[in-house]
């Protein structure tokens, strides 16, 4: 097996594939690709299968050391790229030979980058995936030092392809959201500020939950603890508005006021805490 | 009970969750689990993974949406009042917990609040049979039902960082087991040596949804000779079948 080696690992960079969708009735969170749009997109660049493991970059890049040749992708958020001293550009593939290192700079745009590679990342599977969660997997991000297999390149079939992907406003305001189980039983006054007002995301926010600052007034109590998914956006007794994310627990006991589509989820992940976001409500 | 047609609704776009109000008890669990493995067998055609939660039943689809339209409809048409409670053949088992002080960290505080000799409360906490309801909050947490109410007691005002793998604790009419070292708000009374949870194993929890657990005081050292047992891959769970 051939190896990149972790130089700088970044604020928190983790290997991530589609999650584990079988182990829900063991507690076990889903986990995955925060914007499956763009990690998505990275493996099809480089003709991979859809759930090969990539890694999920937040804010601050790693620094990656290859020690046999590959073809890389990037996607998503924009950082400033390089290949030893080569700036490189997103959404494209890539060649790297023995003894390249690839660095990320400043963010540009977005919040999280997915970085792919010719058949994805192959550290072990558990529970019938890759993707990193403290309790399931060794660690729950990738940390200096870390050697991470892949089997390396033999062609350079696919270099400088690009995929023309159909604008999806990834990086827009709105945030696409259904209404949640409990929908019906808030206030009309609360379903119109769900509906119409401004939320900031939190400094708090990560992989588990994203939290926004503006309180809601709350008429409702808890609810029988009930199933929850990524995308469920729960509103506490204390009037807190919470989106849960892909690390969420599989069970949760707030009223569930929202759930985001899949574009929705990927959408706010590409938010940074203190930005603003509006929830674009599709009437079921 | 009088089984009754649930609410259904889409959870996102690869979600079906099914919501009933009936009581939450070790019957309608049973009912429901019944009613989890019918649509299985009979309704659902497309690749699921089902969780139940007290009174409602969540259907993940795997694959795109297309299924999930062609599923509701076929949801919608189940009669769910002729949907009967199977024998699920489910197990009673039998777990150790060492409730010295080393351990029962908040003992002495239940003690005090609830009025009750720490006997009393070892006495109270190993007599019922517990019902597994589902897993969540944690990897192998186990939701309990059945706790007897003078053990009622709330969260600690300030949670710890940190409590030990197996630490046994109570919250509210809640009992429960940490299957791993983890910042908890529970009162701690005990430690169970027994491994609740092994991402490595196919099947990483021994326990599902409609098992029973009672448990059963040991000694420090008795403890520690099952967390031996464990290491070497010599301990067997005490099980009975219901």
């Amino acid at each position: 097996m051939s190896e990149v080696e972790v130089l700088k690992p970044g604020l928190y960079t983790s290997i991530q594939d589609l999650g584990r969708m079988q182990s829900a009735v063991y507690g076990v969170p889903r986990s995955g690709v925060m914007d499956s749009l763009a990690a998505r997109k990275a493996n099809l660049l480089l003709n991979n299968p859809p759930d090969a493991a990539v890694l999920e970059i937040t804010m601050t890049g790693p620094q990656l050391h290859f020690h046999a040749d590959a073809q890389i992708a990037v996607c998503g958020a924009t950082f400033e790229l390089k290949l030893n001293d080569r700036p490189l550009e997103g959404s494209k593939v890539y060649s790297c030979v023995t003894g390249d290192v690839l660095t990320f700079g400043g963010l540009k745009r977005g919040f999280r980058a997915y970085l792919a590679i010719n058949g994805g990342f192959r550290s072990p599977e558990i529970l019938h995936s890759r993707s990193q969660y403290p309790g399931i997997t060794p660690k729950s991000r990738i940390e200096k030092g870390d050697r991470l297999p892949f089997t390396a390149a033999t062609t350079e079939k696919n270099s400088g392809a690009r995929v023309q992907f159909p604008e999806t406003g990834i990086y827009k305001n709105n945030i696409e959201a259904f209404p949640g189980p409990e929908w019906d039983l808030l206030d009309v006054s609360v379903r119109e500020q769900l509906a119409d007002g401004s939320f900031t995301l939190l400094p708090t926010s990560n992989r588990m939950a994203i939290g926004f600052k503006e309180a809601v007034a709350n008429n409702l109590k808890g609810i029988t603890t009930g199933p929850v998914i990524p995308g469920t956006v729960q509103l506490t007794p204390g009037g807190n508005l919470i989106a849960l994310m892909r690390d969420c627990q599989v069970t949760g006991g707030y009223p569930r006021v929202l759930q985001l589509s899949e574009l929705g989820i990927c959408t706010l992940a590409q938010k940074r805490p203190g930005e603003g976001i509006q929830f674009s409500l599709a009437i079921a | 009970m009088i089984p009754q047609k649930p609410k259904i609704s889409r959870l996102g776009e690869r979600a079906v969750l099914l919501q009933w109000d009936f009581a939450i008890n070790p019957e309608n669990l049973n009912w429901l689990i019944s009613v989890k493995d019918f649509l299985l067998q009979n309704v659902i055609e497309s690749k699921v993974e089902v969780i139940n939660a007290y009174n409602s039943l969540l259907i993940n689809y795997v694959l795109g949406i297309d299924s999930v339209y062609d599923d509701l409809e076929r949801l919608q048409a189940v009669d769910f009042a002729n949907i009967s409670t199977t024998d699920l053949q489910r197990e009673t088992y039998r777990l150790p917990v060492c409730y010295d002080a080393e351990f029962g960290l908040d003992l002495e505080e239940l003690s005090t609040t609830n009025k009750l000799k720490i006997s009393e409360i070892i006495e109270l906490h190993t007599r019922p049979i517990y019902t597994v309801y589902f897993m969540g909050f944690l990897p192998g947490f186990l939701y309990l039902g059945g706790m007897d109410e003078r053990l009622r007691i709330s969260r600690k005002k300030s949670p710890r960082q940190s409590v030990a793998k197996g630490a046994v604790g109570i919250a509210e009419n809640q009992t429960g087991i940490y299957p791993n070292s983890s910042p908890a708000g529970w009162q701690i009374i005990g430690n169970c040596p027994v491994e609740l949870f092994n991402p490595q194993l196919e099947i990483p929890c021994p326990f599902q949804a409609g098992d029973q657990i009672q448990f059963y005081a040991v000694s420090k050292a008795e403890h520690q000779e099952v967390q031996e047992q464990i290491k070497s891959g010599n301990f067997q769970l005490k099980t009975e079948k219901r």
